[in-house]
This record gives structure tokens, C-alpha cells and sequence, in this order.
């Protein structure tokens, strides 16, 4: 009966990322907009933009391979996977043992291998760029997510993310130098993950410095839309990371009862909407930046990490 | 008797070569000889890991009538070597079924065929001997055989120069071996590996022997700075001998490197372990960024190689790390991960090697930037090449992430240890490791992006067919074992268990009986990883995504000219090519990595000249270590030039000159 109860909680926990992650894309669209004062698209436009891209016939390059085709289901399967073993509103979920933060931070890194790889199936030269570009911020941004995941790691003494989160919940962990280096850390590094500006803009269509726009260029159809799911599904995996490990309030541990489910679902709202207004905010008031100055960005998030990781090497109390 | 089989079988490999050498001309010859290889390797294989398995302790020496007359050559099996029999012989029975389809089109067999048996026996002799004169003997005869086997297509001024600069380093090599050995046996001169350990060492002593130890094996494993041989002779090679000489000859380096400095060298000091990880470090990330750069496939795995014995030095320096400071548990976790990588990279860099050696056959390039569009007509090698890249990426599920993961959480373990070296080195190589794990994902993007995807770029891509069903089988066991490793890395951590035990005295926990078959290094509080779970998950994650999307949204599919943002060129040449696609890395890491400089020649409007992109990469340490060597040695061997056109009398005055010269140092010397 426990079992089953567990299993149902873990589906509810999968079924709540897929069906929230098109709203916060939405919902972080109209903020933006409202801060620039437009009235902006409706919340809810995400779900009828997936709605029509799957009715529409796909248009296939001609030469496009089995790799193009079979590639949106991966990587939106290994999305959805990472997604799943965040803790959202509850810790200690039934397979939250399966994988880690660095396991997570690895099935993120397999999905983002097949999207560079199909932008350089039809053989363009856009897709290409967006390949090269996105595999370049990468393999930067990925040993600076290894490094905040190490930092955060040796805090807690644990790289499962339930565990991190129960830590940072009873535990004295206070204030400290190593987790506000993190925290920096893990925003720059999401913002590029993401594909949000100041290192790529999600709103682009047609533009030179766009990168995951084009490797993605050639889709449509289903395809297209099961890719975007899956990129807004990453998005909501973000935030929930930031909040599980720097906001961990409100989250349910295994076994609370349904009031302590209710009321960490209810905070994981909370989180996300601040989350979202957090980013447009933060969207609205800076500028993109040359692709060549990226890596600098995201150098310094490697920097902070590795700080933070060395700092503690030093000494735990940091 | 284990050491009874292995060892019948080795002789065997030895016959077979000779046996190469007569019959290689006649028809069926190239299929006798790598059956029989693989039915030797095979055998071997399976008393390996059948003894790994349910492991019974160590059989005493063996001793045969041959060698140096007063010792006799000593072989034995202990859980090290039974461990690199097993992935040798793994290796080489893949390198022989895939030979089976693939040596066929080899248009000189008799430069092939005795070698690959003799190169097979030497390795497995290596792993074997328990004394050092046997150890080294079968250390040289495995460079010649392979040597032998890098010169069989001598015709190209290239594949001379590769054997030629690979012969050097070898000899260089196995001198230092000599004197690592020298060194150990002492002036009494116990030669067997049990004098050796029982042998009471000077304070200087072990210092001494790890730097040429280091120098020995890593001029073997391609250890920046002595890995220059490494990308110029392992491509020279047919592909399935490259596949053995990346995938399994290096780990037989770092067997020897495990074998002198946790065996015969007794208690580690901790400062070996800063050498050990700093060199570990820099190779990895030099040796991935230099496979960045490449347009040859082959040599691109060479690199790539350089890069994953960079990963397995990290890993067996926080082993001896922690040994040195006595924390037995992480030791062993450190050691398993490193273990846990040899395996790993044996088993996906042989399926490259695979892979670029189908390419290579069906349409005569290794020049990437001549390839593309492979996928549509050789689907099957483009999928087995495409799950080589997964797993050299450190992708879950397969298997490279696997030993990955378990450095880093080794890595995790070491704020314990007290010295200020360590915690400032460990962190900088855990950044270096990671740095290097992404990098290689960018590499194996490119590699595979460029040969396998897009539209063909030379006409002898364009008519490229699918290679033969013998040489697939070969790369369908290795990509088997590459997702096996992955999804139940508890079997594998077990089989090293033995290995681990004997040389740090305690082993991870059992895996295999954790709950779900996940692993768990130290605690399931801590951090635990289930591979088979993971692909579980994303298997049926994949087919409810297909399920709903093909039942609910529209099934209508049309074919038409790419879209490229509305302006396609149908010309192959405006591709994204592998040098434009390495340009951004080359401008982010380039300067200091290969002073790279790129001087662009724009003519003014008016002028008819085309533009020009001069791109300059500099080997640094080819320029910065080599290239000085070799001036001082023709700088040298200039002056003694004159030497050689002195009169009579001269050189008459020279021989009493150092005859005066013996007679004083004698008189002086005490």
C-alpha cells in the first residue's frame, strides 16, 4: 500500500513538472511583456502554441536522417527524467535515489548532445552554428555546474538532491560565503542553459547570434513541439534545483501526510512565480551580449565554483 | 591451473605468428588467423574473469626453464593481472572478430598477419611476468610487434616517420624501465617481483623510481609531455590494430605503472599523488582540446586517448592520495573508478577505432573535413559510432559516465585529508577532470556531426556502402558491453573488488546486493546512482512520448528542400565544416593551448583578390620540448662531425688522452 502511495506521488511529481512547465513559459512571457509595458501574449498561450504545432503536418528536410527524427523523443524523454528526480514540492520521493545532482546535471548534458547533433543533420549552416556555439557554452558551463554541485556537496555532505534539501532544511547551515558563490554560480549557468538573455534570446527568430533557435530551425510540426516542451521542461528543472537547494521551505518530506503535500505544492507555486518574475525582471533590464563575451560570463561562474569548492577545502566553516 | 591455460594459450599466439609468417599468402589465411586469435583471446578472457569472479587468492609463481639462466621467468596470476588479462583480452578478441570482415581488405596480409598474434601474446606476457626481466623483455617485444604492425603500410612518407619517432620513444621507454627496475632490485640484484617487495628501499630511493616509472609507463600510456608518438602511430596502424594499440596497449602501461608504484614500491608517500594528479590533470584537458582540433578521424581518437589516460592518472592519484594517509575506504573507491575507466575507455575506444576503420574502408578518407551525410548510407555503423560517442562523453546510461561519476564522488571524500598540497591540487584537478568531460562531448559532437551527419562533401562519401555483417558484430559486442557496464555497474564494481582488496586492503561495498541493483559508494545517504533504473526511465519516458504524440497529434509528414531560414544553398561546401565548428573553442582556449593566431586578409572593395583566413596552431610541446632536443642533438652531433676527418696522429693522441683520463679517474676513485 506504502508502495503504491509512493508511486503515486512519484506520478503526481512527473505529471506536475510536464503540465506547469508551458504555464511558467508563459507566464514568465507576460511579466516581460507587462515590463515593457505591452500587454503581452496570454498566460496560457504556450499550451495552444504545443496544441497547434501538433496538429500541423511535419515538413521533413530532404535529407534528413532516422537521427532527426527519433532525436526529439530523447531528448525530451531524458529531460523529463531529470525533471522527475528534482524534488519539487516533496523530498525523498520513491526513485529520487536513482540519480543525483551530478547524474541529473549528466542526463541534461545526454539531451543537449542530441539537440547539437540534429542541428548539424540537414547540414546548414545555421544548425551548425548553433551547434558549435552551443556545445562551446557547454563545456563551460557544464564543469561550472560540477564545481557549484561540489560546493553545494561538501556542505551537505551528500550529492543527492533530497538529502541537500533535508540538510539545508534542519541543519545549521546559516549563512555562508561557499553558498552565495554557488548561488551566483548556478544563476549564470542557468540563464545559459536555458537559452535566456544575456547569453541567447528565446525570442529571436532570424538572427545571426542565435543559438538554440538554430539548431532547431529545420522542426516543425510535432517534432517542434515536443522539442519546446521539452526545453520549457528544463527551464522549470532550473528553478526548481535554485529553490530545492537555496529556498528549501515548505517542502514536504517523505511520508508527511497529504496536508504537507498541499502545502508544499502551494509553496511551489509560490517559488515558481517568483522564480519567473525573478528572470523577466532580470531579462528586461540587461542587454544580450556578444556570443565571444559568453565565455567570460561563464568563466565566471566556473571561477565562483571553483571557489566555493576550494574555500571549503579549506575549511568546512566557509 | 589458470596460469597453466593462459599460459598454453599464449604459446599459441606465439606459434600463430609464426605460422603467419609462412602461410599469410594463401587464401583463407587472414581468416584462419584471426579466428584462432579470437578462439585464444576468448579463452583467456573467460578464465580471467571466471577467476575475478569467484576469486581464490593468488597462485604461487610459476617458473619456467627460460631467460636469465639463474632466475628462470616467473609468471603468475594475482587479481591485477587477472583484471588486465580480462580487458586485454576482451579487447583483442573484438579487434579479431572485427578483423574477420575487416582484415580481408588488407592488400598486404603478410605485413599483418604474423604480428597481430605476436603483439597479442606480448601484452598478455607483460600482465603474466612476476619477474622483472621478464616484465621487460616482453615489454620491448610487444613495442617491436607493434612497431612491426604501425610500419605495415611503409609506402606513406607519413606511417615511416610515426614508426620511426614511436620506435625512439619505445627504446627511450623501456631504458627507464630498466633503471626503474635496476633501481629496485638493488646492487644484490633480486629480480623476481617477491625480492623485489620483501627488498628494504633508501629514503631516495622511491622518489626516484616513480619519476622514471612515470616516464616509463607514460611514455607508453601518452602522458603529456611524452605522448607525442601516440597520435602519429596509432592512426598509422590498420584501424583494428589502432583499436588495440588505443584501447588495450595503454592500459597495459598503466598496469605496469599499478604494478610498481601501489605493488613493488610498498607505502606511498602523498607527495607522489601531486605528480601523479598534475600530470593527470593536464593531460586530460590538453589531450581533448588538441582532439578538438583535429581533421583526421584517427588521430582525433589518438587524442582522445591521451585525454582518457589523463582521466585514469587522476583517478590513481587520489588513490594514492588517500593510501598514503591511510584512508582505506575512499582509497578504494578512487581505485575502482580508475579501474572502473580502464575498462570503460577499452571497451568505446575500440568501437571508435571500429567505426573510423568501416569509414575509412568503405570510402578511403580519414580527413573528416571530406566527409558527411554517412548516416544515410552506413545507417548501422553511424548508430554504433553514435553510441561510441555517448559513452566517451560521460552520458548517462552508458558506461563513461559511470567511472566519472565515481571519481567525483572520490573527489568529494578528499577534504578529509590533512595536507595543504592535496586539498588545493584535489579541487583544481576535480575542475580539470570536469572541464575535460565537457570538452569531450563538444569533440565527440564534432567528430560524429561531421563524418556521419549533414550532406556529403566529396564524391567518395557520397558513394560510400555499409561495411560487412563481421565487422559490425565486432561493434555491436562492444557497444553491448559499453551499455551492460553502464546500466549494471554493481557486476563490474564487484569483479574489481579482488584488485582493490589486494593493493589498498579494503574494497567498496558490495553492490551487487544493493536494492534495486543501484550503486552505492559509501553511504545511500550520500549519494547513490542506478544506471538500469535511468535507462529504464528513459526508455519508457521515450515510448509514452511516442505513444501519445502518434495517437493524438496529426501523423502527416512531408518531404521537402530544407528550410535554413528560407535562403538553402544546395552547394556542400556552405556546411559548417570541422574546422569552423572547432573555431570558437580555438578562440577560447586556443592562445594558451596552441598560441594560436588567425590573421584574416580582407581585400578593400574594388580589389579582385579573394579573402584569405590564415589560421596558425602551434603543438606547444612539440616546439617548447622536443624541437630543443632535437636541435641540441644535431647541434652535438654537428661538433663530433669533425671527429671523423682527423689524421692519424690525432686520433692516436686521442686514445692516450683517454687512456690518461681511465687511468686518473681509477687512481682517484676511492
Amino acid at each position: 500500500m506504502a508502495l503504491i502511495l509512493d508511486l503515486i506521488i512519484q506520478g503526481a511529481q512527473m505529471l506536475l513538472v510536464l503540465l506547469l512547465a508551458p504555464l511558467l513559459l508563459g507566464y514568465t512571457r507576460k511579466v516581460k511583456a507587462r515590463l515593457l509595458r505591452r500587454r503581452g501574449p496570454p498566460i496560457l498561450q504556450p499550451y495552444r502554441d504545443l496544441i497547434r504545432l501538433c496538429r500541423k503536418e511535419v515538413v521533413l528536410a530532404e535529407n534528413a536522417s532516422w537521427l532527426f527524427r527519433s532525436a526529439p523523443y530523447m531528448i525530451f524523454a531524458a529531460t523529463w527524467v531529470a525533471a522527475a528526480l528534482v524534488p519539487t514540492f516533496a523530498t525523498g520521493l520513491h526513485f529520487s535515489w536513482t540519480a543525483d545532482l551530478i547524474a541529473i546535471t549528466a542526463l541534461l548534458g545526454s539531451a543537449r548532445l542530441f539537440l547539437a547533433l540534429v542541428g548539424m543533420d540537414v547540414g546548414t549552416s545555421f544548425g551548425g552554428i548553433g551547434s558549435s556555439r552551443e556545445m562551446l557554452f557547454s563545456s563551460i558551463a557544464e564543469p561550472a555546474m560540477i564545481m557549484i554541485v561540489f560546493t553545494v556537496a561538501l556542505i551537505a555532505g551528500s550529492t543527492q538532491l533530497s538529502t541537500i534539501a533535508d540538510t539545508m532544511l534542519t541543519a545549521d547551515v546559516g549563512l555562508r560565503v561557499s553558498l552565495g558563490l554557488a548561488l551566483v554560480g548556478l544563476i549564470i549557468v542557468a540563464l545559459a542553459e536555458n537559452a535566456r538573455i544575456p547569453v541567447d534570446n528565446p525570442a529571436t527568430h532570424l538572427e545571426l547570434t542565435m543559438v538554440h533557435e538554430a539548431m532547431v530551425l529545420e522542426y516543425s510540426g510535432r517534432h517542434l513541439a515536443v522539442i519546446e516542451l521539452a526545453a520549457a521542461l528544463k527551464l522549470l528543472l532550473y528553478i526548481s534545483i535554485v529553490a530545492c537547494i537555496f529556498v528549501p521551505w515548505g517542502l514536504a518530506s517523505n511520508g508527511g501526510g497529504l496536508a504537507a503535500y498541499a502545502v508544499g505544492i502551494v509553496t511551489y507555486l509560490g517559488k515558481l512565480a517568483v522564480g519567473g518574475f525573478l528572470l523577466a525582471f532580470f531579462e528586461t533590464s540587461i542587454a544580450k551580449m556578444r556570443v565571444f563575451r559568453v565565455p567570460e560570463f561563464l568563466g565566471t561562474a566556473l571561477m565562483l565554483g571553483f571557489l566555493g569548492t576550494l574555500l571549503l577545502f579549506v575549511s568546512r566553516s566557509f | 591451473m589458470a596460469i597453466g591455460a593462459v599460459l598454453t594459450c599464449v604459446a599459441a599466439l606465439l606459434a600463430l605468428a609464426g605460422l603467419g609468417v609462412v602461410v599469410h599468402s594463401r587464401p583463407g589465411a587472414t581468416r584462419f588467423i584471426y579466428s584462432a586469435c579470437l578462439a585464444l583471446s576468448s579463452v583467456i578472457l573467460i578464465v580471467a574473469v571466471a577467476r575475478l569472479l569467484t576469486w581464490p587468492g593468488p597462485d604461487p609463481a610459476t617458473t619456467l626453464p627460460l631467460g636469465l639462466p639463474w632466475i628462470g621467468a616467473r609468471f603468475r596470476i594475482d587479481a591485477l593481472s587477472a583484471f588486465f588479462l580480462a580487458v586485454i583480452n576482451f579487447g583483442a578478441a573484438a579487434a579479431s572478430l572485427y578483423a574477420l570482415g575487416y582484415g580481408e581488405h588488407e592488400e598486404h596480409p603478410g605485413r599483418v598477419l604474423p604480428f597481430y598474434p605476436a603483439f597479442l601474446a606480448g601484452m598478455n606476457i607483460v600482465i603474466l611476468a612476476d619477474d622483472a626481466f621478464s616484465f621487460l623483455v616482453a615489454w620491448e617485444f610487444m613495442s617491436l610487434a607493434s612497431w612491426a604492425l604501425v610500419v605495415a603500410h611503409h609506402q606513406e612518407a607519413e606511417n615511416t616517420r610515426a614508426g620511426y619517432i614511436y620506435l625512439l620513444m619505445a627504446s627511450f621507454g623501456t631504458l627507464t624501465l630498466l633503471l626503474t627496475f635496476g633501481l629496485l632490485a638493488g646492487p644484490a640484484g633480486g629480480y623476481g617481483f617477491t625480492d623485489i617487495r620483501a627488498a628494504e628501499h633508501a629514503a631516495w630511493l622511491p622518489g626516484l623510481v616513480l619519476a622514471l616509472a612515470l616516464i616509463g609507463t607514460g611514455s607508453k600510456a601518452g602522458l603529456v609531455p611524452l605522448h607525442v608518438w601516440l597520435p602519429l602511430a596509432h592512426p598509422a596502424a590498420p584501424s583494428h590494430v589502432s583499436a588495440l594499440m588505443s584501447g588495450v596497449m595503454t592500459k597495459v602501461a598503466v598496469y605496469g605503472f599499478v604494478r610498481i608504484t601501489f605493488d613493488l614500491l610498498g607505502e606511498p608517500s602523498w607527495w607522489w599523488s601531486i605528480v601523479v594528479l598534475g600530470l593527470g590533470s593536464i593531460t586530460a584537458v590538453l589531450g581533448v582540446l588538441y582532439a578538438l582540433m583535429q581533421r583526421d578521424l584517427k588521430k582525433l581518437l589518438a587524442y582522445s586517448t591521451v585525454e582518457n589516460i589523463g582521466i585514469i592518472f587522476i583517478g590513481l592519484g587520489l588513490a594514492l592520495a588517500f593510501k598514503a594517509s591511510g584512508y582505506a575506504a575512499p582509497a578504494a573507491l578512487a581505485l575502482t573508478a580508475a579501474l572502473f575507466h580502464v575498462l570503460n575507455h577499452s571497451f568505446f575506444k575500440s568501437l571508435l577505432f571500429f567505426g573510423a576503420g568501416a569509414v575509412l574502408n568503405s570510402t578511403g578518407e580519414r580527413n573528416i573535413e571530406r566527409l558527411g551525410g554517412l548516416i544515410q548510407r552506413m545507417p548501422i555503423v553511424a548508430f554504433l559510432f553514435l553510441g561510441g560517442c555517448l559513452a566517451i562523453s560521460a552520458l548517462p546510461p552508458l558506461n563513461g559516465f559511470v567511472s566519472e561519476w565515481l571519481l567525483f564522488q572520490a573527489i568529494l571524500l578528499s577534504p578529509d585529508l590533512p595536507q595543504w598540497g592535496l586539498k588545493l591540487t584535489i579541487p583544481a584537478a576535480g575542475a580539470m577532470l570536469a572541464l575535460a568531460a565537457a570538452l569531450s562531448a563538444t569533440c565527440f559532437v564534432r567528430a560524429f556531426g561531421i563524418t556521419f551527419l549533414g550532406r556529403p562533401r566529396s564524391p567518395e562519401a557520397q558513394a560510400a556502402t555499409e561495411t560487412d555483417p563481421l565487422s559490425r558484430a565486432g561493434m555491436y559486442v562492444l557497444l553491448g558491453a559499453c551499455l551492460v557496464a553502464g546500466i549494471l555497474p554493481g557486476l563490474i564494481i564487484d569483479g574489481i573488488a579482488p584488485v582493490v582488496q589486494e593493493h589498498v586492503g579494503l574494497t567498496m561495498p558490495t553492490q551487487t546486493t544493493n536494492a534495486w541493483l543501484s550503486i552505492i559508494p559509501i553511504a545511500e545517504s550520500r549519494s547513490s546512482y542506478n544506471g538500469l533504473l535511468v535507462f529504464v526511465f528513459i526508455i519508457i519516458s521515450t515510448m509514452l512520448a511516442v505513444e501519445v504524440i502518434h495517437r493524438y497529434a496529426s501523423r502527416d509528414l512531408r518531404r521537402a528542400p530544407a528550410w535554413d531560414c528560407g535562403f538553402p544553398e544546395p552547394s556542400p561546401a556552405t556546411q559548417y565544416t570541422a574546422d569552423s565548428f572547432a573555431q570558437p573553442v580555438r578562440r577560447v582556449f586556443g592562445e594558451f593551448a596552441f598560441l594560436a593566431r588567425e590573421r584574416v586578409d580582407m581585400p578593400p572593395p574594388g580589389d579582385p583578390r579573394p579573402a584569405t583566413l590564415d589560421v596558425r596552431l602551434v603543438d606547444v610541446i612539440w616546439e617548447g620540448f622536443y624541437a630543443p632536443i632535437q636541435g641540441w642533438i644535431q647541434f652535438g652531433a654537428e661538433k663530433l662531425n669533425h671527429l671523423q676527418f682527423l689524421t692519424i696522429r690525432r686520433y692516436l693522441s686521442l686514445v692516450f688522452l683517454a687512456l690518461v683520463l681511465l687511468l686518473l679517474m681509477v687512481a682517484i676513485w676511492p
